[in-house]
């Protein structure tokens, strides 16, 4: 769709590169006086995805908010990709999200057929998720915004947390790496449009369906991998479940443009805001390039999911996994907790 | 050899800055940042050309000289 408008080029940090490091979170965030209630059984001291407060015996309450700038310069697909992004984060605590606000900042430059677009997309995706739009909020700003804020239910006893994992679990992720370099290098018109159409539709794509799978085959623990790349997001799993992870670089799936224009230095800065949190706890094999850091660092928009799966489970769950969504390999497994929290080997 | 400024700049900016002037195939470049970010971009680029890097920091600037 041709817009007259390029919506990336009104904005300094596109899609999930624009969240603010781990590090200057947990400093943000130190300090404040909460109440305490045993109902909320995840909140925001456990770094998860969403919180989670008990209402009855068979339902809690997931909550969630993600937005971000224009990653795509299509108004309607940039609506798409982030709203799949916001309703990730329930899927990644196990739940199904139901209800949904609309968070939009608009800058001078967008015209109303613009807007109208980035807001369909979000409800186009809404609707595919199951869950309704009942209102939000707009305000001008100097750059758009998009995103939601998502409520979901789950059962109490089926909350899938961050920091659940176990030793023998296996893990598997749901979509490759490489969407912050490409995107980046993009901007330098350095990727093709085939490869940027099926990184999109990736985008675009919601983790419902891993979700689904994922439930039924008792997994232990769950986040999405976006922001803070899969070496932050397996650090603060690690972290949490007292556990240490271990990735097999040669089966961690990234888009096969990516490795090049990783080597090339298309690097967007949120990759070393990652490295930077987590690489002390990040023990890397000999051999393994300084690219293939660079990509396991690069924070993802709308990434897939990254499961434990019970060592006896995980075939099963993998391959019913592959029937809808073949790009999902497993990629490490969980130890007792050992000298790093992860290990890239 | 001029140095270039590529500070105020940020990425891909200064990486598309410094492929531009590669394509001149000089054996020496030396291009000026001001952020960690371009710093480690360009320094990728240029050893992906086949560059030695050196890098001379400053006030929170950085002095990359890319040497054949």
């Amino acid at each position: 769709m041709e817009n007259d408008v390029k919506l990336t080029r009104l904005v300094k940090c596109a899609g999930c590169g624009a969240k603010v490091g781990a590090g200057t979170l947990v400093k943000l965030l130190d300090g404040f006086k909460t109440h305490h209630d045993p109902r909320l059984i995840v909140g925001y001291d456990k770094s998860d995805d969403a919180s989670v407060y008990v209402l009855d015996k068979n339902t809690a309450l997931v909550q969630t908010t993600d937005f971000f700038p224009p990653i795509v310069d299509d108004p309607f697909l940039y609506g798409q990709i982030a709203a799949a992004n916001a309703f990730s984060d329930v899927y990644a605590m196990g739940g199904e999200p139901k209800l949904a606000l609309n968070i939009l900042c608009l800058s001078q430059d967008m015209d109303k057929h613009t807007v109208q677009d980035i807001l369909r997309g979000g409800y186009d995706k809404a609707y595919e998720a199951g869950a309704i739009i009942t209102g939000g909020h707009t305000i001008q700003g100097a750059e758009p915004i998009y995103g939601l804020a998502v409520s979901g239910f789950v059962h109490p006893d089926k909350v899938l947390t961050n920091s659940g994992a176990k030793p023998g679990d296996v893990l598997i992720l749901t979509k490759p790496l490489g969407i912050g370099i490409l995107t980046t290098a993009a901007k330098a018109d350095m990727v093709d449009a085939e490869v940027l159409d099926r990184i999109y539709k990736q985008m675009a794509t919601l983790n419902k369906t891993a979700r689904d799978v994922m439930v039924k085959h008792h997994a232990h623990c769950c986040t999405d991998v976006t922001g803070f790349a899969l070496l932050g997001h397996s650090y603060e799993m690690a972290q949490g479940s007292e556990c240490s992870i271990h990735l097999k670089a040669e089966a961690i799936p990234f888009h096969p443009e990516t490795y090049e224009l990783a080597e090339m230095g298309f690097i967007p800065a949120g990759a070393y805001r990652n490295r930077e949190f987590a690489e002390h706890g990040v023990h890397v094999a000999e051999g393994i390039s300084r690219a293939m850091q660079d990509i396991c660092y690069d924070p993802q928009t709308s990434g897939g999911l990254l499961m434990a799966i019970p060592e006896e489970h995980a075939e099963k769950c993998l391959s019913e996994l592959n029937e809808q969504i073949p790009e999902a390999v497993m990629i490490g497994h969980v130890t007792e907790q050992m000298d790093a929290a992860v290990y890239l080997e | 050899m001029n140095t270039m400024d590529a500070r105020g700049l940020s990425c891909p900016e200064p990486v598309i800055m410094i492929r531009k002037a590669m394509m001149s195939k000089e054996n020496q470049y030396e291009m000026i940042v001001d952020n960690p970010t371009s710093k480690e971009n360009v320094m990728r680029y240029a050893e992906h050309q086949g560059y030695r890097v050196t890098i001379e920091e400053r006030n929170g600037e950085y002095t990359l000289s890319m040497k054949k």
